[in-house]
C-alpha cells in the first residue's frame, strides 16, 4: 500500500511575515495544509489567505460561522485571495487552521477547497468551502493574512496520496 | 520521507464507561507534533444527544475557552465557554435512533509547544428523527504546559456507552 498523509513542508516562522510561499508539492492527489497562527492586525476578524499560482481576482468562497453570539453565512467573489480562516490578532494564542485542497494537479476542472477555521480568540469560527477559477494545475500557493502572520505561527503542508 | 498519521492508541468500550483518556503522551513528543482523535460516542443521558468535554493533564482551572458553531437541523446558533473544561462537540444520547452513534474530529497541533494549546472539532450526533446536531468549535486551553495526557467524558457525568470508540492518531510534521 503506498504511503500517504506525508509531511511535505513545514516551518516555524521565526519573525512576523507578510507571506509565507511554498512550492515542490507535486505528486499527490490532494494537499492538506495546517496552520497554527495569529496576525499582527487591528482587527479581531483578520483572515488569512491563500494564493494558488501567483493569481488574482479568480477565487470564491462561502462560510458559515458563529460569533460566540449569532450564527450566520455570507460569500466573498471574484476575490484577490481565497480566505480560508479568521485568525485573528491575539499575541499569545493562535488558533487551529486546516484546509483540504482536492486533486489539485488536475488541469480539467476548478479547484475546490475546504477549511475549518477554529479560533477561540478570533471573532469567529468558520467552515469554508473555496474555489479557485482556474484549471491549470497548482504548483505554487502563497499563504497571506490580514496585517502580518506572528512569529511563531505553524504552517505545515502534507500530501495525500490516493493510489 | 517519514510517513505520518499513524495510530498511537485506541479503545472500544466493552462496557459503560464514565471516561476515557490517553495517557503518556510526553513519550511521543519527538515522535509527533499535532495530535488527532477520531471518536465514534454514544452516551447514556436521557436524551438524543449530549456534548463532549475534555480535560489536558487532569488540569481542572479555569483556563478552557470556547467558541461554538452549532446547528440542529431546525436552526444555527452560536455561543463561548470560559470554564473547568474543553467542549469538543455532540455525539448521540440514549433516545437517539437505537444504535446510532455520533462522530467527531478533534485536531490539537504542537501539542508539546510552550504556547497556548489551541483545538479544533468538528462532530456530529446523527438521529434518524426530528433532531440531530452538527458542531464546530474552536477550543483553547490558556496553559503552555506541554499535553501529556487527554480524557474526554459525557457532559453531564453519564457514561459513554458499550461500543463508542476513540482513536488516537500522531501526525509528524517533517
Amino acid at each position: 500500500m503506498a504511503a500517504t498523509y506525508e509531511p511535505i513542508y513545514s516551518t516555524t516562522l521565526g519573525s512576523d511575515q507578510s507571506s509565507v510561499s511554498l512550492s515542490s508539492f507535486g505528486g499527490y492527489t490532494d494537499l492538506v495544509l495546517v496552520v497554527q497562527a495569529s496576525t499582527t492586525h487591528t482587527d479581531q476578524g483578520a483572515r488569512g489567505y491563500i494564493q494558488f499560482n501567483g493569481e488574482t481576482s479568480v477565487y470564491s468562497d462561502t462560510w458559515i460561522q458563529g460569533d460566540g453570539s449569532n450564527a450566520g453565512s455570507s460569500r466573498d467573489t471574484s476575490d484577490t485571495y481565497l480566505a480560508f480562516c479568521v485568525m485573528g490578532n491575539s499575541s499569545n494564542s493562535f488558533g487551529t487552521y486546516i484546509l483540504n485542497i482536492q486533486n489539485y494537479t488536475n488541469t480539467s476542472t476548478y479547484k475546490t477547497t475546504l477549511s475549518r477555521s477554529s479560533s477561540q480568540t478570533s471573532n469567529a469560527v468558520r467552515s469554508y468551502v473555496g474555489l479557485y477559477r482556474n484549471t491549470n494545475a497548482i504548483t505554487t500557493m502563497t499563504l497571506r493574512a490580514d496585517g502580518n502572520i506572528r512569529s511563531g505561527s505553524v504552517i505545515s503542508l502534507y500530501g495525500i496520496q490516493a493510489a | 520521507m517519514a510517513t505520518t498519521y499513524k495510530i498511537i492508541d485506541k479503545t472500544t468500550l466493552t462496557g459503560n464507561q464514565s471516561s476515557v483518556s490517553f495517557t503518556g503522551l510526553g513519550a511521543y513528543s519527538s515522535d509527533y507534533t499535532d495530535l488527532i482523535i477520531k471518536i465514534s460516542a454514544r452516551t447514556t443521558r436521557s436524551d438524543n444527544h449530549e456534548q463532549i468535554k475534555l480535560r489536558f493533564n487532569d488540569n481542572g482551572d479555569t483556563a478552557y475557552r470556547i467558541k461554538r458553531l452549532n446547528g440542529d437541523g431546525g436552526g444555527a446558533w452560536s455561543d463561548t465557554d470560559y470554564t473547568t473544561y474543553g467542549y469538543c462537540g455532540f455525539v448521540s444520547a440514549s433516545t437517539a435512533t437505537s444504535n446510532t452513534f455520533g462522530n467527531g474530529e478533534i485536531y490539537i497541533p504542537n501539542f508539546s509547544s510552550n504556547i497556548y494549546k489551541s483545538y479544533s472539532s468538528d462532530t456530529v450526533s446523527e438521529n434518524n428523527a426530528s433532531q440531530a446536531f452538527a458542531s464546530l468549535q474552536g477550543g483553547l486551553w490558556e496553559k503552555t504546559d506541554a499535553i501529556t495526557k487527554i480524557s474526554l467524558f459525557p457532559n453531564q457525568a453519564n457514561d459513554f456507552v458499550s461500543g463508542s470508540s476513540f482513536y488516537l492518531y500522531g501526525i509528524k510534521n517533517s
